[in-house]
């Protein structure tokens, strides 16, 4: 697969290490009533779609970005890749 | 040396004589030819035997999709079995030899499997060596495994050299017959970057084996001319013996060349083949299409061949199968054979046609009809011909070429999930609408049979896929002759008609399989193997299909076809494997002390990618435990220094630092003092243990956070998810500094005073306590990082320089410590000294424990929120009966306590329900003279003193041990505070 890098341009996935659901960024607020339910909703609960799917990868033999990639999971087309930092941002993670 | 069977003309050079052996026998040939071109020149058409009932078998096909014809080329390490004759490039000296036999090709004792075919039916082994069950193992698996199979390996290392590369274009064109390079001419001209890729040694694809012109050359003439005018394009790439294997996500595509196959040893500097990876924007497929046989009694003889390769034969090769050739046609391509053969002089004996309105010729006789068996134990000598009127003729005949229709080669065009479309007219699977992105697809393998079809369509597609504006060049005239096909897959009433030669499946067993319920064609390839192996069914699959079909009541799209995957043919593992095998399977890391390490006596052990140092042997030693006893005791009497470049290093620096390190360790650094260091643990998420190590501060801003060896890059991995992903407008950067520093742990009571002969700053006890950190200068400049930790135990620091100043260090300290006779030890001592003194590594951060298991659950900051604390605090995570690390010793010393083993209650039943833990890690503690370990172990902390029993019922361990403190030295702590 290739990846458009939105820093680096077009990347073989070969430079890339995959973790999985994009989803691991909304990580929930530690200081909640509901935290311990929150928090093992966020470790171990994912979902496995037949489709598009936003994913974390990371350019480990590259800069160092953690990328959303937006990904069919059925035909591998690529729709979309950010940067993570700015996906986190628009989803209010700060400091 | 006779080649009985070599016509005149072809594209062979006569002018040069290759000798070269099958089977021990010697023959020759010429340039230009393949082995089994060669072969048949000289009239050998016996060139295997079957894979299960090991029938004698000819080559069927003159190209890549031969079942049949597969021969060990070569011999020695080069050996190479499941070769296949139609591709093979004879070269002068080539040995090969045939498989499958036991005893000689032409009498084989396996082939008493013949006469019980009517049991060795699809399913037979399932059916047959179900019981008794204990037979499965013992007796029938070893008789079937050597009795199948084709090739043998040399089991010998391949010599030769393998490469990979990569390779970027505008538009690749797989395969390079006419409608391939009319795509080439049309794209290479535009100025395109272009590869042009054929598997075969010669471009021009079918142009090479038919006689009809194309302008006012012959076609093989006008494809020399093609390739040479391409051949001056410097935007063209030409790649012959390159196979194209696989077409995979996004425009990357799989080639694998066979630079040196084609001689006898690779020249100097070449490698045998090249595993290419072109990535491409478009690409037009042009594959061609293959022929397909027909199913009739005995259609396996040798000399029995599809009728294009009897063509292929005579017209590229100059080679005769036989003086006395049938044809055995269901359309006009096989009196296309007929007549060329024909005009070689060669005598046709009929062309046999199942058609009603079949054309008839001056030239030879053509009967309606329909072959019914076939004579001749090690080679075709008869046909029996079943005419239409019900009378049966006899033909006197060597050759037989079958002429079932065209398939156009689709295969490429479902890598992606593809399927491909029914097309009525040509009665075979032409490409679907669901193309691999970029890819287009022209000629024959789009079902433009004709000449002038495959020019148009190559131009076209070439024009279409580039964007190309303008008008379409004018092509050369060419034949464009109409399909004429009546669809005929076998002939009715057989019992031994076969479909797929390579895996011995006939009509029969289609039918048997369909009698017992399989109903998908997925089920069906499984159960008979039709269309498995070497050739993955090119030949053999419609026919299967057809049948199956006919038997289900249904159209062939309906029942539909296999799934074609990559490779499209056979590939080398060692192409895949290129120059990463062996010693070079992976980058080998060697730490700046390597070199030195290797003069004194060094035995090294893989580390992740690092080579470090395991034990360093002295004269005289003879067994590990000796250096390794004498590195403990040295270091724990004097000092010792060992080589730890290779922990991960993060350079943490920011504003943000101390907040970032809060997330990441469990317990806090917001309050550590610039100058100090403090030991940190990392959890993951889910409340278990991920790594630990150091964290030193330098400055307020910047801190040095030390890794594992081994989870040197997942750890910064997690570091940059949290600062990327978690944390995005932290103030902190990070980058991983562990190439860019040699680090060197002096351990021992002597330790300060040997560091006192080499560094600028003061160093004792007052002025650098335990755990202490700072920059400073040694050998009167150098710049340093000095930490005061210890791994061991012992009074220790860790000093770190630029790494191009690590083998100078080395050789300094040793210089230095001379007079205190230090002693440098390797991996093993490192790791007897930490179990002496109760420190976890790996063995017990081992993904499945927690800070509580690990005795450092009040690590786990309340006050803050770090990484993995809401889950640690889970109830199931805090168990009265959780696992514990303590240590454990033998109640007899002079017994062992083996790593792995697990403890059972000394009174209790031995077996997985009341297991009480188990050991992580286990040395000989040459300080305590005896084995020590450190274990995991259920309510731990309150067992001390308890005996247990240590068991491993696989290997026959069963210890009486006792439960202690995991710190077996120095329990205070007073050593390194020293």
């Amino acid at each position: 697969m290739i990846i458009n890098h939105p820093l680096l341009g077009q990347r073989d996935s070969s430079e890339f290490t995959y973790l999985g659901d994009a989803k691991l960024i909304e990580r929930p607020d530690p200081d909640s009533e509901t935290a311990t339910h929150d928090f093992y909703k966020y470790a171990y609960l994912r979902d496995n779609p037949a489709g598009w799917h936003k994913e974390l990868w990371f350019h480990e033999a590259g800069d160092r970005s953690w990328l959303v990639v937006t990904r069919n999971t059925l035909t591998h087309e690529i729709s979309k890749v950010e940067m993570a930092r700015d996906v986190a941002r628009e989803k209010g993670r700060r400091r | 040396m006779i080649q009985k069977n070599r016509l005149e003309g072809g594209q062979i050079d006569t002018a040069t004589l290759l000798k070269f052996k099958f089977d021990g026998k010697s023959y020759v040939g010429h340039e230009g030819d393949t082995l089994a071109s060669a072969l048949l020149a000289n009239g050998v058409r016996l060139m295997g035997r079957s894979f299960k009932y090991h029938r004698p078998r000819g080559v069927l096909s003159a190209g890549s999709e031969e079942p049949n014809a597969l021969v060990q080329l070569r011999s020695g390490a080069r050996q190479e079995p499941n070769t296949r004759a139609t591709t093979a490039e004879l070269f002068d000296g080539l040995v090969a030899k045939s498989q499958n036999r036991f005893g000689s090709l032409r009498f084989d004792a396996m082939a008493i499997n013949d006469r019980f075919s009517n049991f060795l039916t699809a399913g037979f082994y399932y059916k047959t060596f179900m019981w008794p069950k204990t037979f499965w193992e013992k007796v029938y698996e070893p008789i079937i495994r050597k009795a199948a199979g084709l090739g043998s390996l040399s089991l010998l290392d391949d010599p030769d050299v393998y490469d990979k590369g990569f390779l970027y274009c505008n538009l690749l064109i797989i395969g390079a017959g006419p409608a391939g390079l009319m795509a080439a001419l049309t794209a290479g001209r535009s100025g395109a970057n272009v590869i042009l890729a054929d598997e075969d040694f010669t471009f021009g694809g079918r142009l090479n084996s038919e006689t009809f012109s194309i302008g006012d050359d012959s076609s093989a003439v006008w494809a020399a001319e093609a390739v040479a005018e391409l051949s001056s394009f410097p935007n063209v790439r030409l790649m012959v013996r390159t196979t194209i294997i696989g077409a995979f996500d996004h425009g990357i595509y799989g080639a694998v060349e066979r630079v040196s196959d084609h001689v006898a040893i690779p020249d100097a500097g070449k490698p045998r083949q090249i595993m290419w990876r072109i990535y491409t924007q478009r690409t037009v497929l042009a594959a061609g299409a293959i022929e397909r046989p027909i199913a009739f009694e005995n259609n396996d003889r040798p000399g029995i061949m599809l009728g294009s390769a009897i063509r292929t034969y005579a017209n590229r090769f100059a080679v005769a199968v036989d003086k006395s050739v049938a044809i055995f046609t269901n359309n006009d391509d096989g009196h296309r054979t007929a007549a060329d053969l024909h005009a070689k002089g060669l005598k046709i004996a009929a062309v046999v046609d199942v058609r009603a309105n079949a054309p008839l010729s001056m030239d030879f006789e053509v009967l309606q009809g329909q072959v019914i068996n076939t004579k001749g134990r090690l080679g075709l000598t008869f046909v029996d011909v079943k005419l239409s009127d019900g009378t049966i003729r006899t033909l006197d005949i060597g050759a037989l070429g079958m002429s079932g229709g065209w398939n156009p080669n689709v295969h490429m065009t479902c890598h992606q999930r593809g399927r491909p479309r029914w097309n009525e007219s040509l009665a075979a699977f032409v490409p679907g609408d669901t193309l691999p992105n970029g890819m287009i697809v022209a000629g024959a393998a789009n079902g433009d049979m004709s000449t002038a079809g495959a020019l148009h369509g190559g131009a076209q597609a070439a024009r279409v896929v580039l964007g190309l504006k303008g008008s379409m060049p004018k092509l050369p005239t060419a034949e464009d002759a109409p399909i004429r096909l009546t669809p005929f897959w076998y002939v009715e009433g057989c019992s031994r008609a076969w479909l797929d030669q390579q895996n011995d499946v006939t009509v029969k067993d289609v039918k048997l399989s369909h009698q017992e319920g399989f109903r998908s064609v997925e089920h069906l390839k499984r159960y008979t193997t039709l269309g498995m192996s070497t050739d993955q069914g090119k030949t053999s699959n419609m026919g299967g299909l057809a049948i199956m079909a006919e038997l289900a009541g249904k159209t062939i799209p309906e029942v539909g076809t296999t799934i074609f995957r990559p490779p499209y043919t056979p590939t080398a593992i060692g192409a895949l494997a290129g120059r990463n095998r062996g010693q070079d399977f992976h980058p080998k890391r060697l730490t700046p002390s390597h070199k030195w390490a290797l003069e004194q006596g060094a035995v090294f052990v893989e580390v992740g990618n690092w080579m470090r140092a395991q034990w360093f042997q002295k004269d005289g030693e003879t067994h590990w435990r000796e250096s390794v006893d004498r590195e403990v005791l040295a270091t724990r009497s004097s000092v010792g220094v060992c080589d730890v470049t290779t922990l991960g290093k993060v350079d943490v620096q920011g504003m943000d630092a101390a907040n970032f390190l809060n997330k990441i360790y469990c317990n806090g650094f917001a309050k550590l003092a610039v100058g100090k260091t403090r030991y940190g643990l990392m959890l993951r998420e889910d409340g278990i243990a991920l790594d630990d190590g150091t964290a030193g501060r330098l400055a307020n801003d910047h801190f040095i956070v030390t890794t594992t060896t081994a989870n040197a890059l997942p750890v910064y991995r997690h570091m940059e998810f949290v600062r990327q992903c978690l944390f995005p407008d932290m103030d902190v950067q990070l980058i991983s500094t562990t190439e860019a520093w040699a680090q060197y742990a002096i351990a021992g009571p002597n330790s300060r005073n040997l560091l006192e002969k080499i560094i600028d700053q003061d160093v004792s006890n007052g002025a650098f306590p335990f755990m202490s950190c700072a920059n400073i200068t040694i050998c009167n400049g150098l710049r340093a990082r000095l930490f005061r930790i210890s791994f061991s135990g012992e009074l220790a620091f860790e000093i770190a320089v630029p790494t191009a100043y690590g083998d100078a260090l080395i050789r300094k300290i040793m210089e230095a410590g001379a007079e205190f006779d230090v002693t440098p030890y390797g991996t093993e001592a490192l790791g007897v000294m930490r179990i002496e003194k109760g420190h976890a590594t790996g063995n017990e951060l081992n993904g499945t424990t927690s800070a509580l298991n690990l005795g450092m659950e009040r690590m786990v900051s309340e006050a803050k929120d770090s990484i993995g604390s809401i889950l640690s605090r889970r109830k199931g995570m805090n168990r009265a009966d959780a696992l514990f690390q303590m240590g454990v010793k033998p109640l007899d010393l002079s017994d062992d306590v083996p790593a792995g083993s697990h403890l059972m209650n000394a009174d209790g039943p031995v077996d997985a329900a009341h297991d009480q833990g188990y050991v992580t890690s286990a040395c000989y503690s040459p300080n305590l003279g005896h084995a020590i370990g450190l274990a995991f172990i259920k309510n731990g902390s309150n067992r001390i003193g308890e005996k247990m029993r240590l068991v491993s019922p696989l290997t026959g361990v069963d210890v009486a041990v006792e439960i202690v403190s995991p710190h077996f030295i120095d329990p205070q702590g007073e050593r390194l505070r020293a």
